[in-house]
């Protein structure tokens, strides 16, 4: 089984729409330990990628998943922009001779891996690494089908909560020092927000 | 003229960027190629990856070209830009690890004489060693 271009679809209007929608949220957590940007620049480019929805939903998966990362590059204006843009273009990188959900680990983890290089960043250093590690075990520990999509639900809501009280080492948090602690990281944050919007929309399609 | 090494200053505000470009002029001169960039797509505090590129080919050398950033974001999306060069280009851009305005004045200089790239970038990154 791949992944039918309205599934793609929804899934990508989903996540823009519930980042657009979040915007807020995310630049009062990022005011509170960052530059206060992160809302205005995940808007930005998830409505860059909105315009091109149906352009994109007729590509191939992998090539889809790369014009997004592209598209977030060129728009966002942040450090977020290369990281998220760098998990999609990996990802389609990965995707290009593989199939979804059957290698979703591979393709998953492949964006992760990239994220994890282009920030210098490992996990518990209070970033969207904190949410997108703790996902990708979820995903290797579970086969495809029952409860796996609650689970990645709810491995990524824990899991960016559990930033709040790690101190920030990586990224403009980690001026602050210990201040930086009590807060969640805006990052870890869009990443559950992301996921969420894609857990809700293959709940309702499956 | 003989080749030198291009600076790119990148700044999340473009009057940073600009101050920065007009100091090395002032102190360095003319015969180095300086361009700058800041601010994001919507011209608000922030660096955009199109305008990095750009700045990148326009004081593009066979020597190479050393970048300048201030504030994360800048670093990252420098790196990103670098990485969507045409291939040939990619392995003779660094980011140096340098304060932006020091950092853009020293490399000037060292590129002026007509130092290689990194030679250049190991002036610069000096002041980050001190």
């Amino acid at each position: 089984m791949s992944l039918a271009p309205e599934t793609l679809k929804s899934l990508v209007k989903a996540a823009a729409e519930q980042v657009i929608a979040k915007s807020a949220e995310l630049t009062a957590l990022d005011q509170a330990i960052g530059d206060g940007d992160h809302g205005a620049n995940m808007k930005r480019g998830f409505e860059a990628v909105l315009g091109k929805l149906d352009a994109i939903s007729a590509l191939p998966p992998a090539e889809a998943l790369k014009t997004i990362g592209k598209t977030l590059v060129m728009t966002v204006g942040g450090a977020s922009g290369p990281l998220y843009g760098s998990f999609f273009l990996a990802a389609g990188d990965a995707l290009a001779n593989k199939e979804l959900p059957a290698d979703l680990v591979d393709v998953f983890g492949s964006g992760v891996k990239a994220v994890s290089s282009r920030g210098r960043s490992q996990a518990g250093e209070k970033t969207m690494l904190d949410v997108l590690f703790p996902v990708l075990e979820t995903l290797q520990s579970g086969a495809i089908g029952t409860g796996l999509i609650a689970r990645v639900r709810t491995t990524a809501r824990e899991a960016a909560a559990r930033t709040a009280p790690m101190r920030a080492t990586k990224g403009r948090a980690s001026y602050l020092g210990e201040r930086s602690i009590g807060h969640v990281d805006p990052g870890a944050r869009s990443s559950c927000v992301l996921l969420d919007a894609v857990c809700d929309t293959l709940e309702a399609r499956s | 003229m003989t080749d030198t090494v291009g600076i790119v200053i990148v700044s999340h505000s473009k009057d940073i960027a600009k101050g920065t470009a007009d100091m090395v002029r002032q102190m360095v001169g003319s015969e180095v190629k300086v361009a700058f960039c800041g601010g994001n797509p919507d011209g608000g505090l922030g660096t955009n990856v199109p305008l990095i590129i750009e700045a990148i080919n326009k004081v593009w050398s066979p020597k190479g070209v050393a970048i300048l950033v201030d504030l994360g974001g800048a670093e990252t999306n420098s790196e990103m830009a670098v990485e969507m060069l045409q291939p040939d280009r990619r392995d003779r851009v660094v980011v140096c690890n340098a304060p932006i305005v020091e950092g853009a004045v020293m490399a000037a200089t060292e590129a002026a004489g007509g130092s290689s790239l990194e030679q250049v970038r190991a002036v610069a990154e000096e002041l980050s060693a001190a």
